[in-house]
């Protein structure tokens, strides 16, 4: 391994991704606006969680809902969202739709529930209180305060974890790709540059580009979301190291053989696009089907997004992120030590 | 003399194709060794098999009388055929970064002015005129200071002017003593800048020699060429053996003085006469039956 030609080609890769404004800026740009959307959709006072439609024939049905707020404690429950209605057929249709949790007509005193919606449910044990507690096991009542784990908390290291894993994989497997087709790795092949210092010159510029846009895009979306972090930085930034260092390698395998950009392409859509959906970018898959978790086991960004999680939100240390940590390390040797033995400079 | 670069019977097969097929030849230090052939004639892969970057199925490549091995890249300056420039790079520093591969490199002033870079050299590597990018290449070629020069058809698709004052380059670096192997289907340019040719088609070299020499070996007459319209009972007068191609009529001879006086007995105007020696040209269509860029 010399150096120096690893260096030379590190700098030369490096010029070509900064130089290169149009990925550069996309792949700033682009986490930037999916933070920022969640930033805009998750602002202010959180939705409320149950929709009411109130009727009456009334010529004023908002002012007719205040008077009943005044006289009913039902019209008073926070969380529930209370829709002044005129038209009664309408309102029925929506229940039947479950775009209306219940319906309540003022003007006589009745109302709707879907009999297949939970929630209508709920709204009905509220309407007409749950019941008193059994006797002799009257509960205590306590309190506990806390920052609430809102979505956008949940999901900003999901958001993260695969900005990282396109940059990973478009940025190393296509361009390597691109070099193959049109005969720069060939050029290179023909000098004493060998291909593990071509190989780790490509890992190394992509992971501190990888590291250092990610770290500034968790620093720019943090001061206009402020979302929680419990855990360590340092062990923040090592399963992002370690994340990004097995996506890259993945993307190594996947290019080391590989002529069409096209295939290329399609082989590394069919990594990504599970991985966006399988390994709890957008939504945990508590409850889905045993299968289908053990499949996300496979991905590099299922073990990157629980482990970001846990530092993130319950402020786990080292030790507890160990299984993650371990798995990460174990798939970037094993895709590395596939990638450049199958690697091919024609 | 010993030779620098000795191959012998190479063989190359690629599924259903045998691109090589036994080629043996010899490279003298500081000679240009062309081989030449139509596209398809296996010159490429015998090139590339020499440098390194094509794995043989037969016969043997000797460097200074060994074996060659991957020391011999840092001997070796390669310009293939078509080559990409990495992107958004200048070539001042895709100059820079080739050196860096190499224990031994030439200055970069010196390959500026060796090929001429001075007007482009921190140009981008993607805003290059044809002309402009063979001459990068070229010196991406010199840049370890190669003691061996390959040059894989390194004027197709340059203008004439380009090419010519390409062969300039390639003259000066012969003249500082590198030995080249250079592969051209272009027969004039292998005239004018080969010590010795090699002449390949279907993967074996059916001809070998200096081209002139070559050229006597086989040819002992010259070629008359005059327009059709200059006689004056049209294609019904030709001597024998003379050919019509294109309103030119094309008469060999290997008695100049008698062919002319039957040509005046003739009452053929000599206004438009061109005499002109056998080329590389003709010596491959003799020997093949078919035109070289065919």
């Amino acid at each position: 391994m010399s150096w120096r030609r690893f260096y030379a080609v590190l700098v030369a890769r490096n010029r070509e991704f900064i130089r290169d404004r149009a990925a550069l800026g996309w792949n700033i740009l682009f986490p930037v606006l999916i933070v920022a959307g969640f930033a805009f959709a998750f602002s202010g006072k959180p939705p409320d969680q149950y929709k009411v439609g109130v009727y009456t024939a009334s010529q004023d049905p908002a002012a007719m809902l205040d008077q009943a707020a005044r006289h009913q404690p039902f019209f008073r429950t926070e969380y529930i969202q209370f829709i002044p209605l005129t038209n009664l057929a309408t309102a029925i249709t929506k229940v039947e739709r479950h775009q209306l949790d219940m319906l309540y007509d003022l003007d006589r005193q009745r109302y709707w529930i879907n009999s297949q919606s939970a929630k209508g449910y709920l709204l009905e044990r509220v309407l007409h209180g749950a019941g008193p507690p059994a006797a002799g096991a009257t509960p205590s009542r306590e309190t506990v305060s806390g920052r609430e784990i809102r979505y956008v908390d949940w999901v900003i290291s999901g958001v993260l974890g695969m900005n990282m894993m396109f940059s990973a994989l478009f940025g190393v497997g296509y361009v390597i790709v691109r070099y193959r087709k049109n005969g720069v790795l060939k050029r290179l092949h023909a000098t004493p540059l060998t291909a593990l210092e071509f190989l780790a010159a490509q890992v190394v510029s992509r992971l501190w580009l990888i590291l250092a846009i990610t770290g500034g895009v968790y620093v720019g979306a943090n001061l206009f979301i402020d979302f929680s972090m419990f855990g360590s930085y340092w062990n923040l930034l090592l399963v992002a190291t370690l994340g990004a260092i097995s996506m890259i390698s993945l993307s190594l395998m996947v290019a080391a053989r590989v002529r069409s950009e096209e295939l290329a392409g399609g082989l590394l859509n069919v990594l990504s696009w599970p991985m966006m959906f399988l390994s709890e970018v957008w939504f945990s898959l508590e409850g889905a089907h045993p299968l289908m978790r053990q499949l996300a086991e496979i991905f590099p960004l299922t073990h990157v997004t629980s482990a970001a999680r846990a530092i993130m939100l319950d402020g786990a240390g080292l030790w507890d992120i160990t299984p993650q940590l371990a798995t990460l390390a174990l798939m970037s040797l094993v895709f590395l030590v596939l990638g450049s033995r199958l690697f091919r400079w024609q | 003399m010993a030779a620098l670069l000795q191959a012998t019977d190479l063989r190359k097969h690629f599924t259903n194709v045998t691109a090589v097929d036994g080629v043996s030849f010899a490279l003298e230090a500081g000679t240009c060794f062309g081989l030449l052939g139509p596209n398809g004639a296996g010159k490429t892969t015998t090139v590339e098999m020499l440098e390194g970057i094509t794995p043989l199925d037969g016969g043997e490549i000797r460097y200074r009388g060994r074996l060659v091995d991957a020391a011999f890249r840092n001997d070796a300056g390669i310009m293939f055929q078509s080559t990409a420039l990495q992107d958004f790079i200048t070539v001042r520093e895709a100059l820079q970064m080739f050196g860096q591969f190499y224990p031994r490199t030439t200055p970069i002033e010196q390959l500026v002015e060796q090929c001429s870079l001075g007007e482009f050299l921190d140009r981008d590597t993607r805003k290059l005129s044809g002309g402009q990018r063979q001459r990068v290449l070229l010196a991406m070629a010199l840049v370890n200071d190669p003691r061996v020069v390959f040059l894989d058809e390194p004027t197709t698709g340059l203008d004439p002017q380009a090419r010519r004052n390409f062969w300039a380059l390639v003259h000066d670096i012969k003249a500082r003593g590198k030995t080249i192997l250079l592969t051209t289907h272009y027969m004039e340019e292998a005239y004018e800048l080969c010590d010795d040719i090699a002449i390949m088609d279907r993967g074996r070299i059916i001809a070998q020699g200096p081209p002139r020499a070559l050229l006597k070996e086989y040819f002992e007459d010259v070629v008359l060429q005059l327009p059709l319209s200059d006689f004056p009972q049209g294609a019904n007068q030709l001597p024998a053996g003379a050919t019509v191609r294109e309103g030119t009529v094309e008469i060999l001879s290997r008695d100049l003085n008698q062919t002319v006086a039957d040509l005046l007995a003739r009452g053929v105007s000599l206004a438009g006469l061109q005499i002109r020696p056998r080329s590389l040209e003709d010596l491959f269509l003799a020997l093949t039956g078919k035109a070289l860029r065919q």
